[in-house]
């Protein structure tokens, strides 16, 4: 290896840089102009409802679709020039499974491995390991239709990660998915990140945010609302607790102007008036004392839900 | 599991830029994928194809044969009628297997199987899966030929040395259709559309003077059959395994070549189009 190469290469460069970059189809800007960069070895997330443009955003990643402006790199080097460079160094799990329903789970791993150029000794071994990483080893002679969603999720995973990736770019990896396939799921994924791959990831999913990513931006039309890590967004967007309270359908809406005071902020939505507030069980016990009596309440630690909520006035599966 | 150990910087091969990113010089791994699905999936249909020219071959070559006696072949020699429509047998087997392949197969993996979507999200580009499936349906069309061609020999309806040359004839046969296939259903969106295909193929398996001469027909309608891509593969081995073998026949495969060429261009382009916006 020269020394031209290390230079290039020191550990905290940006894997992922992108600025202005945006995307349109004909009229539709599915993409606005977002700026972010991703350091080598970090967990990042796009977060935001169906139609974000998160996934569009993963896909000019991937080195699968060309920007229409603004500058994209990637591990240094524009795709548009050098996609197949790129990609030969990406692990791409899309938002629903393509495996390849004619091979058999194995040979998934194989075939796949050969796209990348290795060779047949070399895609053995590693497709071995990642059905072992992947907990598949029993279904390696199986037929793909014939898994679980969880086992093909993960399978996929397993699938991105034969040609050992710097990144790896997973699109809404847990949807659709039970819980219990879920926290597998999030197990494997913290474990890469914990051997140090760069994870790029897009979620509807508060909780999957807050579990595996160190950082993540809010998007919404095409658009980033904020950025931070899970942590400084609350902090920033939100308040600590959060008391939720129903009232019924019909008097929500009634009940959330006469509480306008209580708490830091109030919200109200068509089932639910949230409090926001440091201490949920105090301001429960002002408005009781105050005469009102909400059918049920709750409280709760304040949520990435929240700073959606605070930040679009929607909520981000809709 | 991370890389962390390879963490070389990524090394722009200069040389292959010119290539536009298109090409990783790779196609023979889509090759290994299509063996493998089919070896696991779907070898019995592919096999049966082997045995249609054979049927027609019996019923019309032998049967209907000892009706109609010889026939003129194009340079004026009196030939058998079996030996007559061997060769456009041949060569339609050689397409039909190319043709299968490159349409409705193709066809499933674009829209419904997602394929080539998870390919070109590996470092294949576009060149390498046109070039990969056009070979796994030349492969296959090259395969019916094959057989048939054997039993042509063991009939003894090879008629001349000529019969040799029969073989790279239909493997540029079968490529043509295959490359002309696959670029035509990349721009097929649903199953009626595909059907136009089949609509396509079968008046011209049997008017391009497969099972009659060509001066069948009024001049007039001769010049349309000419310009059918059958046509010009039943006559180029029509005129090798009968012998009847003249400069005339390099048409034939200049026709061919080109056809071959529109079809991998138009194919790299929609890859490109429906893959890599």
């Amino acid at each position: 290896m020269s020394f031209a190469w290390v230079t290039l290469d020191t550990v905290s460069s940006p894997v992922i840089v992108a600025s202005d970059l945006v995307k349109r189809y004909g009229e539709v800007v599915a993409v606005g102009g977002v700026s972010f960069e991703v350091a080598p070895g970090e967990s990042f997330g796009l977060l935001g409802p169906n139609g974000a443009g998160k996934s569009t955003t993963m896909r000019m990643i991937g080195a699968v679709s060309t920007r229409t402006s603004g500058r994209l790199e990637i591990l240094g080097l524009d795709p548009d020039r050098y996609g197949p460079e790129i990609r030969s160094q990406l692990g791409v799990v899309p938002q629903s499974d393509n495996l390849d329903e004619e091979l058999r789970v194995r040979e998934n791993l194989l075939v796949y491995g050969r796209y990348f150029g290795m060779t047949r000794a070399h895609v053995s071994g590693r497709a071995d390991e990642l059905l072992a990483f992947a907990q598949l080893q029993d279904k390696a002679k199986a037929k793909v239709t014939d898994l679980s969603g969880g086992m093909k999720r993960r399978l996929t995973i397993a699938r991105g990660l034969m040609n050992d990736p710097r990144i790896l770019l997973l699109d809404e990896p847990t949807t659709g998915l039970d819980p219990q396939a879920r926290h597998i799921l999030w197990d494997r994924l913290f474990r890469l990140k914990e051997q140090g791959t760069t994870l790029v990831l897009t979620t509807h999913y508060m909780d999957e945010a807050e579990q595996l990513c160190d950082r993540l931006v809010v998007v919404d039309k095409g658009a980033i609302m904020a950025e931070g890590s899970p942590s400084s967004l609350i902090r920033r967007y939100s308040s600590r607790e959060v008391l939720e309270l129903r009232f019924g359908a019909d008097r929500n809406a009634e009940m959330a102007d006469r509480l306008r005071d209580a708490g830091d902020r109030v919200e109200a939505l068509p089932d639910r008036v949230l409090v926001y507030t440091a201490d949920g069980e105090g301001e429960l016990a002002r408005l009781t004392d105050a005469g009102m009596r909400p059918i049920t309440s709750l409280v709760r630690r304040s949520s990435l839900e929240d700073v959606f909520l605070r930040l679009t006035g929607r909520s981000l599966i809709e | 599991m991370s890389g962390l150990d390879g963490e070389a910087p990524l090394r722009p091969r200069t040389s292959r830029r010119a290539a536009g990113s298109l090409y990783a010089g790779n196609a023979r791994s889509v090759v290994y994928r299509g063996w493998l699905a089919t070896k696991s999936t779907n070898w019995l249909v592919v096999v049966s194809g082997v045995f249609e020219p054979v049927f027609y071959l019996l019923s019309l070559g032998v049967g209907l044969g000892g009706l109609v006696g010889q026939v003129t072949a194009g340079d004026g020699q009196r030939i058998p009628y079996a030996a007559f429509i061997a060769p456009a047998l041949l060569a339609t087997a050689a397409m039909n297997g190319a043709v299968y392949d490159s349409t409705w197969n193709v066809f499933f993996k674009i829209r419904f199987a997602r394929l080539y979507e998870g390919m070109l999200a590996t470092s294949l580009g576009p060149v390498d899966v046109a070039v990969g499936e056009i070979s796994l349906a030349l492969l296959r069309g090259a395969g019916y030929a094959i057989a048939f061609m054997i039993v042509m020999q063991l009939v003894g309806l090879n008629l001349s040395w000529w019969a040799l040359l029969g073989l790279p004839a239909v493997l540029l046969v079968a490529f043509a259709f295959a490359s002309l296939g696959m670029g035509i259903t990349s721009y097929m969106r649903s199953f009626q559309q595909m059907d136009i295909i089949n609509f396509v193929m079968l008046p011209m398996f049997l008017l391009s003077a497969t099972f009659y001469p060509l001066t069948v027909y009024p001049p007039p309608i001769q010049v349309v059959i000419q310009a059918l891509p059958l046509w010009q593969s039943v006559e180029l081995v029509r005129s090798l395994t009968t012998g009847s073998v003249s400069a005339g026949i390099l048409w034939h495969v200049l026709y061919l070549v080109a056809m071959a060429a529109l079809g991998m261009t138009v194919t790299t382009r929609r890859l490109r189009a429906l893959f890599l916006d």
